[in-house]
C-alpha cells in the first residue's frame, strides 16, 4: 500500500516538476510547481514526518507559491514583451543548471553513508523530537538561520522603501 | 477494521452535513439578522418565518444560465471554486465535536482525525484556500476579478502571519498542537480566554479577515471592483464561492469556541447530568451554541461596521497586529517563567 | 478668505487619543447600537396582506360622479381642462337628446371625457374648478400597464357605476377645511380671472 502510494507521489512529483518548465504558460507552470510542492509534502507523510509536511505546505505552497502568482500574474507576461536572451545569457544559464546538477549528484552520492532506515527513530519527525533536536543539537545553525532571515528582512524592506530625500 | 472505517465514514458523513447545512442556514440567518438590525423584518416568505428560503436560494442558483467567459481558461475556471468549496470543507475533520460516545463498551470519538498537529494542519489548509479565489480570479480574464483576486490572497497571507504568532501564545500555554488536546485541557472553567484575552483578540481579528468578512470584505468590494474575485461567475459556481465563505465562517466560529472558549466544555455540567453519553452530547450542543453565537458575532460586526480602505487594512495587519502578537508571545513567556510553568 | 456664507464650519484635524486610536472602544458601542435596534419593533408592513391607510385627503384616480338618481353630474363645461396644468383633460360636448334625462343630468354632458393618466399630476385642480360636482380624485390607485395608451382613461374607466352598491364614496375626502374652502368657490374663480 504504502509503496504504491510512493511510487504515485513520486511520479507525481516528476511529472508536475518537468511540467513546470515545459508548460509555455507561466501561471501554469507555478500551478504546476504547487501540485509538486503537495507531492513531496505527501512524501514526508509517507516519511512519519508530519510536522515537516505541513509546514511544507504552510511555507510553500501556501505563502512564497502565492507570491510567485502574485507577481506572474501581474507581469503580463507574453511573446511581445519576453526579452530576447543572448547566447551569453543561455550559455550562463546552462553553466549554472550543470553546476546544480553536479551539487545534487554529489548529495546522493553521500547518502551511502547514512545509517540505514531501521536505526532511525521512526517518530524523528514528530514535532516535539524535532524541536528537542533543532533546539539542543542544531541550536547554533538555527540561530544563525534565523539571523539570515532577519538580514533579508531588513534587506527587502531597505529596498521597498522610497528614497529618501 | 471494516467497523472503524464504517464509523469514521458515518462520522464524517454527518460532520459534512452538518457543516453545510450550517453553511446554508448561515445565508438564511445573514439576512434575517440582516434585517433585523435594521428594523426590517428580513426573508419571511417561503415557508413559515422563511425557514425554506435557503432551499429556494438553492433552486435559484441551480436554475441559472451557467456562464463561462469565452476567452478563459475553463480548466481554471471550474477548478477555482472546486478548490475554494474543497478547502473550506476539509477544516471541518480536525474539530473535536464533542468527546467520545460509549456504545456498546466501544468508544467512539467525535472527532474524525485526532492529527497531533491539528493546529498546523488548519493553517495550512486555510493558506491552500487562497488559490481558490487567486484562481478563480485569474481564469476569469476580467481585470476586476484579477484585482479582487490579487486583494483577496495578498489579504489572506497578511493575516495568516498574525493569526499563526497568536496561536503560538496559545500553544505555549496548552503545550499541545492536538485541538482535541487543546480541548480537553479546557474542562471546568480553563477556558483558554482567561489565559490569552490578548491572542483571543488578534485571532478573531484574523478570522475576520481570512474569512473575507466585513469590515475587511475588500476582496469582494462591490462599490470598487463589481464582484471582486467571483464577478464572472453564474449559477452554482457563483454559489459555492459564497457557500465557501459562509463554511469557513462556520469552520473558524468552531475553531475559535474550541481553542479559547472551552470547545464541548460547559462547566457545572457535570453536577446536573450523570449519564456519561448524554453529557457529551450535551457537550456537543453547547459547543453549537457557541458556533452559533460567533457566527451571530460575524454578521453583527458585518452589519454595523464600515469597509476598511486597503492601506489601513494592511496597517492593521502588519504593524498593528504582527506586533502586538509578538508582544504576546512576549508576556506571555514572561509570565510562564514568573509563574514557573517552564524554567 | 472671507466666507460667502456663514455656514461655513471649521474643520479641526486633531489627533486622536490612544482611546480612539485602538478602535475598539468605538466599534463595541457601535455595535451596542445595531444591538439596540436588534430588538426594536419592526417597520415592515406585510404589505398584500397588510395596507397602510391613505390620508383622507390622498389624490389619486379620478371618479365622475353621479346624482342621487343615478344621472351623470357632468355639464362638459371645460373649466377642469383649463384648471388642469397638465393638459391631461380633453371632452367632446354634446346635446342631451329627450328621453335621456335619466342618465344626464344637464342640458349638455360629455359625449367623451379623456384623462391622460401618464400626464395628470394629481394636483385635485379639476375637483376645485368643478361647478357642477361632478369630478373628484379618489383613494384608489392608477393601475400600472406596458401600453402607453392604455393610460387614456375614457369615461368608461371614470364614471361611476350606476348601481348603487357600487358607487365610489368620496364621502371621506368632504373633510372641514375641504367643505369649507368648496363654499367660497366662486370667489376663487373669480380671483382667477
Amino acid at each position: 500500500m504504502t509503496i504504491y502510494l510512493f511510487y504515485f507521489l513520486s511520479f507525481l512529483a516528476i511529472l508536475c516538476g518537468l511540467m513546470v518548465v515545459l508548460e509555455k504558460n507561466p501561471v501554469h507552470s507555478v500551478l504546476y510547481l504547487i501540485i509538486t510542492f503537495f507531492a513531496i509534502a505527501g512524501h514526508y507523510i509517507l516519511l512519519n514526518a508530519q510536522f515537516l509536511a505541513v509546514v511544507h505546505v504552510i511555507v510553500y505552497a501556501g505563502a512564497i507559491m502565492v507570491l510567485f502568482l502574485f507577481v506572474i500574474m501581474l507581469l503580463n507576461l507574453n511573446k511581445e514583451t519576453e526579452p530576447h536572451k543572448t547566447n551569453l545569457v543561455k550559455f550562463a544559464a546552462v553553466i549554472s543548471a550543470g553546476l546544480l546538477l553536479v551539487v545534487l549528484v554529489a548529495a546522493l552520492r553521500g547518502t551511502e553513508s547514512l545509517p540505514s532506515p531501521s536505526t532511525i527513530n521512526a517518530d524523528m519527525g514528530l514535532v516535539k523530537n524535532l524541536g528537542k533536536v533543532l533546539f539542543n543539537q542544531f541550536l547554533l545553525p538555527f540561530e544563525t538561520a534565523s539571523l539570515l532571515f532577519l538580514a533579508a528582512m531588513v534587506g527587502a524592506v531597505m529596498l521597498g522603501k522610497r528614497d529618501i530625500k | 477494521m471494516l467497523s472503524y472505517i464504517i464509523y469514521k465514514a458515518i462520522l464524517v458523513v454527518i460532520v459534512f452535513s452538518i457543516t453545510l447545512v450550517a453553511a446554508m442556514y448561515s445565508t438564511y440567518a445573514e439576512r434575517k439578522i440582516a434585517g433585523f438590525l435594521q428594523d426590517r423584518l428580513g426573508p419571511n416568505r417561503a415557508g413559515p418565518f422563511g425557514i425554506l428560503q435557503p432551499v429556494a436560494d438553492g433552486v435559484k442558483m441551480f436554475m441559472k444560465e451557467e456562464m463561462i467567459p469565452n476567452v478563459s481558461n475553463k480548466f481554471l475556471f471550474i477548478l477555482g471554486p472546486s478548490v475554494a468549496m474543497f478547502t473550506s470543507l476539509m477544516t471541518g475533520a480536525v474539530i473535536p465535536w464533542g468527546t467520545s460516545l460509549t456504545i456498546a463498551g466501544h468508544q467512539y470519538s467525535l472527532q474524525v482525525a485526532d492529527v497531533n498537529i491539528g493546529i498546523l494542519y488548519l493553517l495550512g489548509v486555510t493558506s491552500v484556500g487562497v488559490y481558490g479565489i487567486m484562481i478563480g480570479g485569474w481564469a476569469s480574464n476580467n481585470k476586476f476579478a484579477l484585482l479582487g483576486a490579487l486583494r483577496a490572497s495578498s489579504q489572506m497571507i497578511s493575516y495568516e502571519v498574525a493569526l499563526g504568532l497568536s496561536i503560538i501564545a496559545l500553544i505555549m500555554t496548552t503545550g499541545t498542537l492536538s485541538i482535541g488536546e487543546i480541548a480537553a485541557q479546557q474542562h471546568g472553567w480553563h477556558w483558554n480566554i482567561l489565559y490569552q484575552p490578548l491572542g483571543f483578540l488578534i485571532f478573531i481579528i484574523c478570522a475576520f479577515a481570512e474569512t473575507n468578512r466585513a469590515p475587511f470584505d475588500l476582496p469582494e468590494c462591490e462599490s470598487e471592483l463589481i464582484g471582486g474575485y467571483h464577478t464572472e461567475y453564474s449559477s452554482m459556481k457563483l454559489g459555492f464561492y459564497l457557500f465557501a465563505e459562509y463554511t469557513n465562517m462556520f469552520i473558524s466560529s468552531a475553531v475559535i469556541a474550541t481553542l479559547y472558549f472551552g470547545g464541548y466544555n460547559m462547566p457545572l455540567l457535570g453536577r446536573f447530568v450523570h449519564d456519561p453519553n448524554a453529557l457529551v452530547l450535551l457537550g456537543t450542543f453547547f459547543l453549537f451554541c457557541k458556533i452559533c453565537f460567533f457566527i451571530f458575532l460575524f454578521m453583527w460586526v458585518r452589519w454595523t461596521l464600515p469597509r476598511f480602505r486597503y492601506d489601513q487594512l494592511m496597517n492593521l495587519g502588519w504593524k498593528g497586529l504582527i506586533p502586538l502578537a509578538i508582544l504576546n508571545i512576549a508576556i506571555t513567556g514572561i509570565v510562564m517563567w514568573i509563574t514557573g510553568k517552564i524554567n | 478668505m472671507q466666507s460667502l456664507t456663514n455656514r461655513s464650519k471649521v474643520v479641526s484635524n486633531k489627533k486622536m487619543t490612544f482611546m480612539e486610536r485602538i478602535y475598539l472602544p468605538a466599534i463595541f458601542g457601535g455595535m451596542m447600537i445595531t444591538l439596540g435596534h436588534f430588538f426594536r419593533k419592526k417597520t415592515t408592513v406585510q404589505y398584500p396582506e397588510v395596507k397602510r391607510p391613505f390620508a383622507p385627503v390622498y389624490r389619486g384616480m379620478h371618479v365622475l360622479k353621479r346624482d342621487e338618481n343615478g344621472a351623470e353630474r357632468c355639464t362638459a363645461c371645460g373649466l377642469c381642462a383649463v384648471a388642469c396644468p397638465a393638459e391631461a383633460i380633453t371632452m367632446v360636448a354634446a346635446e342631451r337628446k329627450p328621453g335621456e334625462e335619466k342618465l344626464y343630468r344637464e342640458e349638455k354632458y360629455a359625449s367623451t371625457y379623456e384623462i391622460n393618466m401618464l400626464r395628470c399630476i394629481f394636483c385635485g385642480d379639476c375637483e376645485d374648478a368643478c361647478p357642477k360636482e361632478s369630478i373628484f380624485l379618489t383613494d384608489r390607485i392608477v393601475p400600472s400597464d406596458s401600453f402607453r395608451d392604455k393610460f387614456v382613461y375614457g369615461k368608461d374607466l371614470l364614471v361611476e357605476p350606476m348601481e348603487e352598491n357600487k358607487r365610489i364614496d368620496i364621502s371621506k375626502r368632504q373633510t372641514k377645511e375641504v367643505l369649507e374652502f368648496k363654499k367660497h368657490k366662486e370667489f376663487q374663480h373669480n380671483r382667477l380671472k
